[in-house]
């Protein structure tokens, strides 16, 4: 009897231990992975490197910025998450709202959904750049744009899924019995419903979007100018990190840190306007 | 049909799988009276009032046959609009389930979607709705809020007022009560009474005593047949068949 007791206390706080050490080195990485990109970063982010494009000699340490990249990754992760919501939206609501109750056939999709989701981002870009060669299509900011949508669509529609698949049946029959249709049911009760869930998708497949290197390697080209049409080739934040942590001069690689802080920066912006936004609108949503 | 029955079923079947929800179920619902649908829990109370106004749609997994009569029109027949059938019934459901938006919003849901917008129009009618749920002392100085911040009573008259905003000339109840405190509950037993001036009312309940109170015509339930229907006093009263006699002394639930 003791015996037993005494098993269950050690093995409660072994099991304890193990989920607080988790959890610390858990927060250290994190820490330790903030601390050397903002230790490194910061002395070499300036003015002139958010407000610049590249001079020439830029990749050897003159003077210049990463506005190109800067620009070029906000272009694409809006112009793809637009996209993708576009897309990805109407998929959610007709999985949840039309085939409510073929949930053999629902899972299916959602098990497809995980799949792509899986899939590396550099499968996509090498998909895309295939696409791209049969084509003809050059590397440009529209090709980096489709991929990049491709790439986060199974993020959007599985992240907002995931909040319309809490509403209740009741919610559905009380609307339908005010003489709703089905699809007035999906964009004017489900929407409403799964507002916060909705944006915390939205941000979540733009931080996927601005934050990934390898769908971009071979589809957008590289640019010092920023674009001025969708056709043509563009920059990207993390192949001018990559580009220059390349580089055997310390001074570049310094910059290489100073744009990983900045996107760092726009990431974490990102998600605590989710996290703002969704707290905000949660006060509309009914709890069931 | 009798211009006093409002909503007739006629061999109203309903299979889910092989097992047989409802079984041959015949009832005559009489206008503008409150008619309590009674039964023990499981007995297809809920599954019935999902026939009446179609939301059977929903669920593929149930096969329906039989007729359902309303002032002469058949409306299991599919090509029928079904909104425009659902219209004509206000529903209130076990749980109040308000919209996602504001007190007002959950008004005007059922009018914009029928096509009315114009505001003064909506205004009026937003303050019409709410005092026939007697709701509007409660509420009328914080429309805009959302419906989340009403209590769980003050839901389901929302709810009331919002299903009667539609402009039905039939309300569907089933357990309205079951959720809320027992004033909240007999405030929406009251209403009912007030209501079946204008309005043919449909309560389904497990609840003798509340049957009691509010029915006019009583339809008493058990696994999935009628087994007994006619007026409330007689019905009390004189109960024909054995298991009502036993439900109505308790034996059951
Ligand atoms: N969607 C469904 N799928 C399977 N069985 C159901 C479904 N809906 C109801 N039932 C069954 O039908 C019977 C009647 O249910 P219901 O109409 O909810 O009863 P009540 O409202 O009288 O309590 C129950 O046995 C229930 O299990
Ligand atoms: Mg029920």
């Amino acid at each position: 009897m003791i015996t037993k007791k005494l098993i269950k206390i050690i093995e409660e706080a072994f099991f304890r231990v193990i989920m607080f050490l988790s959890t610390c080195i858990i927060i250290f990485a994190l820490g330790l992975i903030i601390y050397s990109i903002l230790n490194k970063g910061i002395p070499s982010l300036s003015i002139e490197m958010l407000t610049q494009t590249p001079k020439g000699g830029f990749y050897f340490g003159k003077e210049g910025g990463i506005l190109n990249a800067i620009i070029g990754s906000l272009y694409l992760s809006i112009g793809a998450t637009i996209l993708a919501f576009i897309i990805g939206l109407p998929v959610s609501l007709y999985i949840n709202v039309f085939l409510i109750k073929r949930r053999k056939f629902v899972n299916t999709i959602r098990f497809l959904l995980d799949l792509l989701w899986g899939i590396p981002s550099i499968v996509y870009g090498a998909f895309g750049f295939t696409i791209m060669i049969f084509l003809g299509m050059k590397a440009s900011l529209l090709a980096g744009i489709i991929v990049v949508t491709l790439f986060i669509i199974p993020i959007m529609v599985r992240a907002i899924d995931e909040g319309l698949k809490t509403v209740p049946l009741g919610l559905i029959e009380s609307s339908a019995s005010l003489g709703a249709t089905k699809s007035e049911i999906a964009f004017r009760v489900f929407t409403k419903q799964c507002f916060p869930c909705i944006i915390t998708a939205i941000l979540l497949s733009f931080g996927r979007a601005i934050g990934d290197a390898a769908s971009v390697l071979f589809t957008t080209g590289f640019t010092d100018h920023i674009p001025t049409s969708i056709t043509q080739q563009t920059a990207t934040l993390p192949l001018s990190i990559f580009f220059q942590l390349s580089s055997p001069i310390p001074e570049v690689k310094n910059r290489a840190y100073a744009a990983a802080t900045v996107l760092t920066i726009i990431v974490l912006f990102i998600s605590i306007l989710s996290r703002i936004l969704s707290e905000k609108y949660k006060k509309t949503i009914i709890k069931f | 049909m009798d211009e006093s029955i409002k909503i007739k079923v006629e061999n109203l079947n309903l299979l889910i799988g092989r097992k047989h929800i409802l079984n041959n179920i015949n009832i005559l619902i009489p206008k503008n009276k409150v008619t309590v649908i009674l039964g023990p829990s499981g007995c297809g109370k809920t599954t019935l009032m999902k026939c009446l106004n179609r939301l059977t749609d929903l669920y593929p997994e149930m096969k329906v046959s039989g007729k359902i009569f309303i002032d002469n029109k058949e409306i299991l027949n599919t090509r029928n609009d079904i909104t425009k059938i659902r219209k004509r019934m206000g529903l209130l459901s076990q749980r109040p389930y308000p919209l996602p938006m504001s007190i007002y919003k959950n008004i005007t849901f059922g009018l914009k979607i029928s096509g009315r917008r114009k505001r003064i129009f909506l205004n009026k009618r937003i303050e019409h709705y709410l005092k026939q749920a007697s709701l509007w002392d409660e509420v009328s100085d914080r429309l805009k809020e959302p419906a989340s911040c009403l209590s769980i009573g003050q839901q389901q008259r929302l709810c009331l007022a919002r299903g009667l905003a539609v402009d039905p000339d039939i309300i569907l109840a089933d357990e309205p009560t079951s959720a809320l405190d027992p004033l909240s509950s007999e405030a929406i037993e009251k209403k009912f009474i007030e209501l079946k001036k204008s309005y043919t009312i449909v309560v389904v309940t497990h609840v003798l005593r509340q049957a009691m109170r509010i029915a006019d015509y009583v339809v008493f339930m058990y696994l999935g047949e009628i087994i007994e229907q006619g007026e409330a006093k007689e019905f009390f009263k004189n109960p024909k068949r054995d298991k009502t006699k036993s439900y109505l002394q308790g034996v059951f639930n």
